[in-house]
């Protein structure tokens, strides 16, 4: 394939960036989301192309009969250090980087497009679609890396930008906190994900994906077994690098940054927090899935940590006010359903080929992309009509907003795994994978999936129907209704999408070593889950449909448990005493102790015994020249005596 | 006899035509015509500095029965020279051109060439009587140059105190080399070294003792210093400029070329333990009397004997890699030094201005000069990246290249603590210009074009030496 087009495909954005980050300032609001957009547009054309030729050509390229093969179209060397370490940049197109070609670009496009909407008129609009740019540079450049190191770079490249996005209302003390939590929290386990790259490549000596994943058992070898603490170093490697995907998608515990990302613009929560960023750990786990199939001990870490997320943050959704949390929590427990099936994919599981689990986080990762940006979308919808955040400030919005309210609707059946939407399929898949592990863990999820249900259509409820405020005696006479062109066109879309993505024959495309994997939906799992979904969603239509007291004696009764998951089981709590407590006051204040007392005053002292030191000997230099003369001979005769002495 | 042995000097004769040109040129000149005197002789030496490039290439030739030689190291060194004595003939134009010195202008050139005749030889020499002649060409101009300017007191004050040290300090080291003729029978480098051997004696240790005042007086190296705030204060500011970088880098040189080629052998018994003694004080004390200064030309006097002991330290490490970090070390400090002399030197022509209060607020005044200032201050104190630093590093890297004696460790970070210290004086100036404020600031005026010139090439190479590796990698091959 040509290399232009993949060029393009990261150029575009870059330029996109430089353009409007430079030049922004001197152009008009209208131009500048424009050019953003129509540069988004080329790229999502280049993109589908791209994927297109990628799937469908049938170029020997990239297909071997009917086995999908890794293509890597260009991978130029960046930076040469020695003859064996080399930085390289380059372009990878296999099924999943394909698939992300797809994902981002469509997300990416569809929230340009809405912001011309939900951000206009506001101050910095140049600089917020330059900042989306940048973003979806990064983010591309992420999934289409060829080496661990340019995977590593973009990564470095995603948090800033997300960073950047996240404080874009920079004059709000929240939402400067809350970009600031979310770097330093991703920033923190990338230095776990930095330290396994360093234990990875100093074991096989090699940064590039393929030569690794393609000859798995040759990275085993190249470890000899060797061992820290109780575990195989490729363990710990692995691990490690799984840490930095925790960070970028808010496992537990390091999920704390996303709900209070959600202080950036809601567009961009619908890009970063819901579709693209976030699952950048569970593309990373994918992306080297062949080495985490050596290690069972790895895999069941992954597992533990999806499974435990996954139901924590669901818990956590059900106690929430404030609608984008309850979706940000929302997302972190569906993150935790890929990354589960990525864990349970385990080669000694023999029920079922290992494949299947693979396989269906791939499909979840991008059915939930398009329903979950759906979601945020419709929730910038809401928010933009009523001026709040709260679902409290709802109700009965069915009437007012009938666009946002279907497309509301047809997101949240989704996400509960309602046929024929999208998500039945993707989590059907993963509920076939989880049980083929063990039935623990897929009778463990089959009841996340259930809470999922039951929290999505708790929202939905409160929001459109509950009670019947008085929208114009508190808006001025303002009655809420549906957003325009611009931030509907995206609504309807990704509502036509999430209706139909579970079409998609996605075993035959993305599978996990390029074989055609044949979905057989499992009936009896099936019917399960979706008779499971459907009684939450009745038990949630019972609780929530009128307005009455049914919730609020619910959660009197288990007062301890709702404060509990509405504070989100205090884990912040936990992260202020750690690092108030035990970190500054335990270990920075004794370390400050010692340097403003001990080192500073070591250096005064020098400067003080320097300063003593030349009043001294000031009258040294007399101006006699005699003097002078007197102390040369001196020097010379000493000097010597000196050598004479030691020669004797 | 072999006519043809001339050829190998080249760059001297180079240099003794040029002389004669300008010599020639100012003696039968009309009083017009005589104005032209020190652009000829700026021309002359830029011809000169761009024929020793050429030169740099040539293999090792020695001629006078081995009593001269030439090679690729002492071909760059002379280059280093070079360039060093044309920014100061640049930089002294105006000086030059003024009212009271407008009338010997001439000689300033002629002199100052003569001077750089002498360094040629010493540093070229590998006889004795060769190198005193040298030492001498190049010492005796000078104390006419220190007394240049003949309506100020302090000129005449600065030539006697001169005069007096040098001729004690030639006296003394001639006084050790003879002893050393004495113990060997020969006054050739190789023909000593090879008859003292590895025999180390009481004579020996006095010689060699009076051998290193001698060149502490050229270098101003403590306890053999002090005559060196006094000239540099009171001679004319191009003069201590030239003094300060030229003569210096020239001894020092020759000083490397005696202590390892005469004296080597015996390096561990004798001069090792002098060679620290030497340098640390002269760094330590050179620090101490910096931070009391007031006046610019003291100040710098007393941070050029500190500068000393780092290009000292290169000899330490007694290696080839010693060897290019001296000769880039004077590169550098050539750079650095002509800079803030170059300032200093504006500044006195415009305003008569030499104390440090005088610089207060020079920032709101002055900018450009000030940031050349501050340029020149950052690079002698060692701040990356500019090239200061860089030569600092590569003294420091060859001092302890191969070695793990606990001493020049010791000697290093004693090295390193009075970098910090010296950290302080030259913020000091920095402070002055750019923070304190001033009741009458230095008015803002417009320095001459040859001033200008010869600051921007400073500050070029300041800038420059410190980014592009180029210059030191060619000075590690010359050496090795």
């Amino acid at each position: 394939m040509d290399i232009t087009i993949p060029i393009l495909i990261l150029a575009i954005p870059l330029f996109m960036f430089l353009l409007l980050g430079l030049a922004g300032v001197k152009m008009s609001h209208k131009l500048a989301g424009a050019l953003g957009t129509l540069g988004m547009g080329t790229v999502l054309l280049l993109s589908y192309y791209t994927a297109f030729t990628y799937f469908f050509s049938g170029n020997p390229e990239f297909v071997d009969g009917t086995d999908r093969l890794q293509a890597v179209l260009f991978n130029h060397t960046w930076l040469q250090f020695t003859p064996a370490l080399a930085i390289k940049i380059g372009f990878l197109l296999d099924p999943i980087s394909a698939m992300m070609l797809v994902v981002i670009p469509t997300i990416s496009f569809m929230v340009h497009v809405y912001s011309l909407g939900y951000m206009h008129g506001e101050k910095g609009f140049q600089r917020y679609y330059a900042f989306l740019s940048l973003f979806s540079f990064s983010m591309l450049g992420l999934v289409v890396a060829t080496n661990i190191f340019q995977m590593y770079i973009f990564w470095e490249l995603v948090g800033a930008s997300s960073f950047l996005l996240i404080g874009f209302f920079y004059t709000l003390p929240s939402a400067v906190s809350a970009c600031k939590k979310a770097f330093i929290v991703t920033r923190f386990a990338d230095l776990g994900f930095l330290i396994g790259i360093l234990v990875l490549s100093y074991f096989t000596r090699q940064l590039d994906f393929l030569p690794m994943t393609q000859n798995p058992s040759a990275v085993l070898s190249s470890f000899e077994g060797a061992s820290f603490l109780g575990a195989s170093a490729l363990t710990w490697a692995l691990v490690l690098i799984f840490v930095g995907g925790m960070g970028k998608s808010a496992m537990l515990p390091l999920h704390i940054w996303l709900p209070d990302a959600m202080e950036g613009p809601t567009p961009v929560s619908a890009l970063i927090h819901a579709a693209t960023m976030v699952v950048a750990g569970v593309y990373l786990v994918a992306r080297l899935f062949p080495l985490y199939m050596l290690e069972d001990a790895a895999l069941m870490f992954i597992t533990v940590v999806g499974a435990a997320t996954a139901f924590y943050a669901a818990m956590v959704a059900c106690a929430q006010i404030d609608i984008k949390r309850i979706l940000a929590f929302s997302t972190i427990s569906q993150i935790a359903f890929m990354m589960v099936s990525l864990g349970v994919a385990s080669k000694n599981n023999v029920a079922i080929h290992e494949g299947l689990g693979y396989m269906a986080s791939m499909f979840h990762l991008f059915t939930h992309a398009m329903f979950k940006a759906l979601l945020f979308l419709g929730a910038g919808a809401l928010i933009h009509a009523v001026h709040s955040n709260n679902y409290t400030a709802m109700g009965g919005l069915r009437k007012y907003m009938p666009v946002t309210h279907i497309t509301f609707l047809i997101g949240c059946l989704a996400i509960a795994g309602i046929w024929p939407f999208a998500g039945f399929f993707s989590k059907d898949e993963i509920l076939a994978a989880c049980f083929a592990n063990g039935t623990f863990w897929g009778l463990w999820m089959m009841m996340v999936a259930a809470m999922t249900a039951f929290y999505m259509f708790r929202m939905y409820f409160l929001i459109f129907w509950w009670d019947n405020p008085d929208y114009e005696k508190e808006h001025h006479g303002h009655r809420p209704h549906d957003p325009g062109l611009a931030m509907s066109l995206p609504l309807i879309f990704l509502a036509v999408v999430s209706t139909v993505a579970g079409f998609i024959p996605f075993g035959e495309l993305v599978t996990f070593d390029g074989h055609e994997y044949h979905i057989h939906i499992d009936w009896t799992i099936a019917g399960l889950s979706m008779g499971v979904a459907a009684l939450s969603i009745a038990f949630a239509a019972w609780l929530y449909m009128k307005k009455n007291d049914k919730p609020q004696r619910m959660a009197d009764s288990v007062r301890w448990l709702w404060t509990a998951a509405h504070r989100r089981f205090y884990w912040d709590e936990i992260y202020l005493f750690v690092t108030r407590r035990i970190i500054f006051d335990g270990i920075c204040k004794p370390i400050a102790w010692f340097d403003r007392h001990i080192i500073d005053g070591t250096m005064d002292g020098l400067a003080f015994v320097t300063n003593k030191a030349s009043l001294a000997i000031k009258g040294f230099q007399s101006g006699k020249v005699q003097m002078y003369i007197w102390w040369y001979l001196i020097g010379a005769v000493v000097l010597g005596l000196i050598t004479a002495v030691c020669v004797l | 006899m072999d006519y043809s042995q001339f050829l190998a000097l080249k760059q001297e004769i180079g240099l003794l035509i040029v002389f004669l040109l300008v010599f020639l040129y100012d003696t039968f000149a009309g009083k017009k015509s005589a104005k032209g005197v020190p652009v000829a002789a700026c021309l002359g030496m830029l011809a000169l500095t761009v024929y020793g490039f050429f030169e740099s290439g040539a293999q090792a030739t020695s001629a006078f029965a081995g009593m001269y030689v030439g090679s690729p190291v002492v071909a760059a060194i002379k280059n280093i020279l070079n360039v060093g004595v044309l920014i100061v003939l640049v930089q002294s134009l105006k000086w030059a051109n003024s009212e009271f010195t407008a009338v010997r202008r001439g000689e300033f050139y002629e002199l100052i060439l003569l001077t750089l005749l002498g360094m040629y030889l010493m540093i070229s020499s590998r006889h004795f009587l060769m190198f005193i002649i040298g030492l001498e060409t190049a010492s005796l101009p000078l104390c006419a140059l220190v007394a240049f300017d003949k309506h100020r007191y302090e000129s005449h004050e600065a030539a006697i105190k001169y005069v007096l040290t040098a001729v004690f300090s030639s006296a003394i080291l001639l006084m050790g080399l003879s002893f050393v003729y004495a113990l060997s029978g020969t006054l050739y480098y190789s023909g000593i070294a090879a008859m003292i051997g590895s025999q180390m004696g009481v004579m020996l240790a006095v010689a060699l003792a009076f051998v290193m005042a001698g060149f502490g007086f050229k270098l101003s190296l403590v306890p053999f210093h002090l005559w060196t705030a006094d000239v540099y204060q009171g001679a004319p500011t191009s003069v201590t400029s030239y003094l300060s970088v030229i003569s210096k880098g020239s001894a020092a040189f020759a000083f490397l070329v005696v202590l390892t080629q005469v004296f080597g052998s015996v390096y561990e018994a004798a001069w090792e333990w002098m060679l620290y003694t030497l340098i640390i004080l002269t760094i330590t004390v050179g620090n101490l009397f910096a931070i009391r200064q007031v006046n610019m030309k003291r100040f710098l006097a007393f941070s050029s004997i500190s500068q000393a002991g780092y290009i000292m330290l290169a000899i330490v490490g007694h290696n080839a890699m010693g060897v290019s970090a001296l000769m880039f070390y004077t590169l550098v400090y050539i750079f650095s030094n002509l800079a803030a002399f170059g300032v200093i030197g504006a500044i006195e022509n415009a305003t008569g201005k030499v104390n440090m209060t005088d610089y207060n607020g020079l920032y709101k005044t002055n900018p450009r000069l000030a940031v050349t200032m501050m340029l020149a201050m950052f690079s002698l104190a060692g701040i990356p990246p500019f090239a200061g630093f860089f030569s600092k590093f590569f003294v420091f890297t060859a001092t302890l290249n191969g070695t793990d004696s606990v001493a020049l460790y010791v000697l290093v970070l004693v090295a390193l603590i009075n970098t910090i210290i010296s950290l302080y004086y030259y913020l000091l100036v920095v402070k002055a210009m750019f923070i304190n404020e001033s009741e009458e600031p230095i008015a803002t005026f417009r320095s001459a074009c040859s001033e200008r010139l010869g600051m921007w090439v400073c500050v070029a190479g300041i800038i420059g030496l410190g980014i592009v590796s180029y210059f030191y990698d060619y000075l590690l091959t010359v050496a090795a």
